[in-house]
């Protein structure tokens, strides 16, 4: 049997703090935010991404991972969300390795554009004010983010999930303690 | 909390977890107190209270329906490579605490048979004796209705 490790160590405080700095990065693609809980998600999962997953995921959020088993049973544990085999079929898409095609995700429909997936990534770093161009809504004129370990052809991916608007995937950057999101609204030019 | 008269086939570790949880939580520290001392715990999940809908089905065959909402308290510990679950009738943390502390040490091959013997199996003895004299009680004053038809 795996070591299952414990959670957030306040489940309501902790939460509530996580899902406001991811509320704060998702209004402002591209700005780094810092996650303050204090967890132990097993590896390779990092901190920022388990306590996303932690305050985001419940039953009724299937979700996909590529973080193997002991980051599949700590999921099942402490949200009780389903693992689903089939990424297609997945809300939350967790991706530390090498990242699956934007393609293959679930981009919701036109009556309901809000059941696209989230898709999770785990890059080696985020560093603001370099890097990409960010425009769109929740921007007033650009914000810059170098992503470092960023999937080869992840902006080119990305203007294909952006004319599929209202449809598409929204993706949430995590890096350590740091995350920043990339609303599906986002546009992203090479810096 | 009563027992349905020909309870279903329970697992061994169902059987023990019933009986932790309707122990009280004095009882689950005295017993806890007789044992050797257990190494340090790793709290999985804090004890946290919430309620439970329980579904009941009128004479076996009928649909189920909402009986009604119980408060439960939940409870998960890991002692060394073993997770203990606790699921408790009420809002009473310390309980739920040792209950599943105790479920962790009774999965324990090492520590299975001295908890056996503490803990679990005079409060399952207790537990049955409290129901039988319940019982008793409840089958003096039983009244027997007879149908017309069976009369005749």
């Amino acid at each position: 049997m795996t070591r299952l490790t414990p959670g957030f160590a306040d489940p309501v405080l902790d939460a509530q703090a996580s899902f406001r700095a991811i509320l704060e990065a998702m209004s402002r693609p591209g700005r780094i935010q810092r996650i303050e809980a204090r967890i132990t998600p097993p590896a390779p999962l990092c901190s920022a991404a388990g306590a996303a997953l932690l305050s985001l995921a419940d039953a009724d959020t299937p979700l996909w991972l590529d973080a193997g088993d002991a980051a599949a049973e700590w999921l099942r544990f402490h949200c009780g969300a389903p693992i689903m085999a089939d990424i297609g079929a997945a809300r939350f898409v967790v991706a530390c390795g090498a990242a699956p095609s934007l393609d293959a995700l679930d981009i919701g429909t036109d009556e309901d554009p809000q059941l696209g997936a989230t898709l999770i990534l785990q890059v080696a770093g985020l560093v603001a004010g370099e890097g990409w161009r960010l425009t769109g809504p929740g921007i007033q004129h650009e914000h810059r983010l170098r992503v470092i370990g960023a999937p080869d052809g992840f902006i080119a991916a990305w203007v294909r999930n952006r004319v599929l608007f209202p449809r598409g995937i929204d993706a949430l950057l995590c890096a350590g303690d740091s995350i920043a999101a990339l609303p599906r609204s986002v546009m992203i030019a090479e810096g | 909390m009563t027992q349905p008269d020909t309870p279903s086939p329970k697992s061994a570790r169902q059987k023990w977890m019933a009986v932790l949880a309707r122990a009280s939580a004095q009882e689950l520290a005295d017993g806890l107190a007789a044992l050797p001392a257990l190494p340090e715990a790793e709290m999985l999940r804090a004890p946290e209270t919430g309620l439970v809908m329980v579904r009941g089905r009128a004479g076996g065959d009928g649909d189920a329906f909402n009986l009604g909402e119980m408060t439960v308290t939940r409870c998960a510990m890991r002692l060394g490579a073993h997770i203990g679950h606790a699921y408790i009738a009420g809002r009473d943390h310390a309980k739920a605490r040792l209950a599943a502390l105790l479920d962790a040490a009774l999965q324990d091959t090492a520590r299975h048979d001295a908890v056996m013997q503490t803990i679990v199996e005079p409060l399952a003895t207790a537990q049955q004796e409290a129901r039988a004299v319940e019982a008793r009680k409840a089958a003096a004053t039983r009244v027997d209705f007879f149908t017309m038809a069976t009369m005749r």
